[in-house]
């Protein structure tokens, strides 16, 4: 099948700073593809390429099926979104969203239809003689967005549109913008560096740092077996807990040791054939069972230290071994920092690093 | 003294340093409105009257015949035509230069701050530069410039002179103001399909609008009180305002008239004082702008 979206062998530098790193993503059409990663990855400057925004030091942009390495913004078949709205501030909401179209020569009877098109969709019909200055911030990014729809293109862009709003709009419009795309069915480029934006909307998820793709994988993927100790520590919240130790290969199954801790890593799916060495075990808050030592799973004694109780759930502290670590319950939690626990590790959901931070 | 339980709005309280700083307003504003008022009342009175000597005195009677010789009959050397014919060649002069500046400058500033074209920041601090240099050292050179293109002594010379002369500090301002629009505003237009003078004309000119207005007037103002400029570059024919007062005023024949050089140069600074009064609201907002919301 045709990629929406290919990118090949991209190279972005500035002098010999390099941002981009000979990059190749094939985006399928309809997908969801979300960019994410720390301030400073490259993944606002990848999308900026994508757009035409950006100049590139080598490689190539396909889209739709045509090479558009060259070509100018408007002849790419796209919509973007900015973080900052970037609404034309003396123009009304009706002018606003017609503005692309009115530069494109469209008849007026034909503007004036998608327009209303587009209003009866993002729910601005009464909004359209507005300006911009007397907008809530989700109606200017609900206007934004709309700019963008009312292009009619494949492909839209979404540069962090939901960081300027606050926590309860961020989930609303979040919500709309997944039913967006279920319901028009174009293909979404969107950058975050919130992960929960990531995993919710994602079909798959591009984890980027300094320029290089990290992890290119589906939600549920990225989460369950991170390709590495950074996606690993980036996805998740709390954090994935770390303990560092080393793996023996003797007689019988793998084990992973330390501080007397022994794992039995029979249960583990390795990608390559365990060897002895250095490693890293890599649990989510979520992977510990309080009453794991009656299944047999190796345990983590220790005392509590902080209860963060979250209402459907709570994020329990405690210190074992000099690590502080963390398990999550769900609903009510009775008990108190200083009480001890043992809870077990599902050794089968667990994450083992080898020394160059690696998944093994 | 009881001390007060604090409660409510603090009470002010009336110090040394209050009614010295009242003082120095009242004297500052005496200072700037006496010499004003004496010119007024100067204007209004006869010569008679005016060599009594006492120049704070009101007038005895109304008398407007100074302000109707210092429009259409005071003499400059031999020639007794008033202050009017100035005042039509300072707008000839002053409004193509204040537009094509503003213009030019509006312009220069949004590619500057917006596009950022290769060696932008050296042409930038060259602009600086030519604005820091008194332009009393460029007079020479640029008379053998404007003679060579054979516009010397001409409307469209000392047009040229006062945009060129203008265009360093429109420049600085502009660009200034567009450094504070987001650079996505552009990026958006551009993805809408949006070119270089269409982003320019339908989305920084009006969000500029209050800097068009402020550097506007800070133009017409430098332009209509210059008076080196139009010395020189103007020519005898298109002489601004300022130089015919000048020329009134420093006449060395017979009498001097001080109650027709009160109105004469009471009139020439009539138009800068009416645009000040009348757009100072706009002034304000203009230096204040900042940040653009939406």
């Amino acid at each position: 099948m045709q990629s929406a979206v290919s990118i090949k062998n991209l190279k972005i530098a500035y002098g010999d700073q390099t941002v981009i790193e000979e990059m190749s993503i094939d985006i399928a059409p309809k997908e969801f593809l979300v960019l994410l990663g720390p301030s400073g990855c490259g993944k606002s400057t990848l999308l900026n390429a994508i757009a035409g925004l950006q100049d590139i030091t080598a490689g190539e942009i396909w889209i739709s099926g045509k090479n558009v390495t060259w070509e100018e913004p408007k002849d790419r078949g796209i919509g973007m979104v900015f973080q900052s709205y970037a609404l034309y501030p003396r123009m009304s909401v009706r002018k606003n969203l017609s503005f692309g179209l009115r530069v494109a020569g469209l008849p007026k009877a034909e503007i004036e239809a998608r327009v209303s098109r587009t209003a009866a969709l993002l729910h601005l019909d009464t909004l359209l003689d507005r300006r911009p200055a007397e907008l809530s911030g989700g109606q200017r990014q609900r206007v934004a967005i709309g700019r963008a729809l009312v292009r009619e293109v494949d492909v839209f862009l979404f540069d962090e549109p939901l960081s300027n709003l606050d926590a309860k709009l961020r989930n609303e419009l979040r919500v709309e913008i997944k039913k967006l795309h279920q319901s028009l069915g174009n293909t979404m480029i969107y950058v975050t560096h919130d992960q929960v934006e990531a995993l919710t909307l994602a079909d798959r998820i591009a984890i980027l740092r300094d320029g290089v793709i990290q992890q290119l994988a589906s939600p549920a993927e990225i989460y369950q077996r991170p390709a590495n100790l950074f996606v690993a520590g980036f996805i998740g919240a709390p954090m994935m807990n770390f303990i560092e130790g080393h793996i023996e290969t003797g007689d019988g199954a793998p084990v992973f040791e330390s501080h007397g801790l022994r794992v039995d890593l029979s249960g583990y799916g390795f990608r390559t054939p365990p060897a002895s060495g250095p490693a890293t075990l890599g649990f989510r808050p979520d992977h510990l069972m309080l009453d794991g030592a009656a299944s047999g799973m190796p345990t983590l004694p220790g005392r509590i230290s902080v209860v963060e109780p979250m209402g459907s759930e709570a994020v329990l502290w405690f210190d074992w071994a000099g690590h502080s670590l963390s398990l999550r319950l769900m609903g009510d939690v009775t008990l108190r920092p200083g009480d001890g626990l043992s809870p077990g590790l599902d050794i089968a959901k667990a994450s083992l690093f080898g020394t160059d931070g690696s998944r093994l | 003294m009881a001390r007060l339980h604090p409660n409510g709005p603090r009470p002010t309280q009336i110090t040394a340093g209050r009614i010295g700083l009242y003082l120095f307003l009242i004297v500052a504003v005496l200072f700037f409105t006496l010499p004003l008022y004496t010119m007024v009342v100067t204007s209004l009175k006869t010569m008679d009257e005016i060599r009594l000597g006492q120049i704070f005195s009101l007038p005895s009677k109304l008398d407007v015949s100074a302000w109707i010789t210092a429009w259409s009959g005071a003499c400059m050397g031999t020639v007794c035509v008033g202050i009017r014919s100035g005042f039509w060649n300072s707008l000839a002069i002053t409004l193509p230069s204040v537009a094509l500046s503003v213009f030019i400058g509006a312009v220069n500033g949004y590619a500057l701050s917006l596009w950022r074209p290769r060696g932008a920041s050296v042409l930038f601090g060259l602009l600086l530069a030519g604005g820091l240099i008194p332009y009393q050292i460029f007079l020479y050179p640029m008379v053998r410039a404007m003679a060579t293109v054979g516009l010397y002594n001409s409307l469209a010379g000392i047009i040229l002179v006062h945009v060129i002369f203008g265009l360093p500090l429109v420049t600085l301002l502009f660009r200034n103001y567009f450094v504070s629009v987001p650079e996505e505003l552009c990026k958006a237009a551009r993805v809408d399909g949006a070119g270089f003078w269409r982003i320019f004309f339908e989305i920084m000119l009006p969000i500029a609008v209050p800097m068009v207005v402020v550097v506007s007037m800070l133009q017409f103002t430098g332009i209509w009180n210059d008076f080196l400029l139009g010395l020189v570059f103007a020519g005898r024919d298109n002489l601004p305002m300022t130089v015919q007062l000048n020329n009134i005023v420093n006449t060395t024949m017979g009498e001097r008239t001080y109650n027709v050089n009160m109105a004469a140069t009471i009139l020439t600074a009539l138009v800068p004082l009416a645009i000040y009064f009348l757009s100072g609201r706009w002034f304000v907002r203009g230096i204040a702008a900042g940040a653009v919301k939406g």
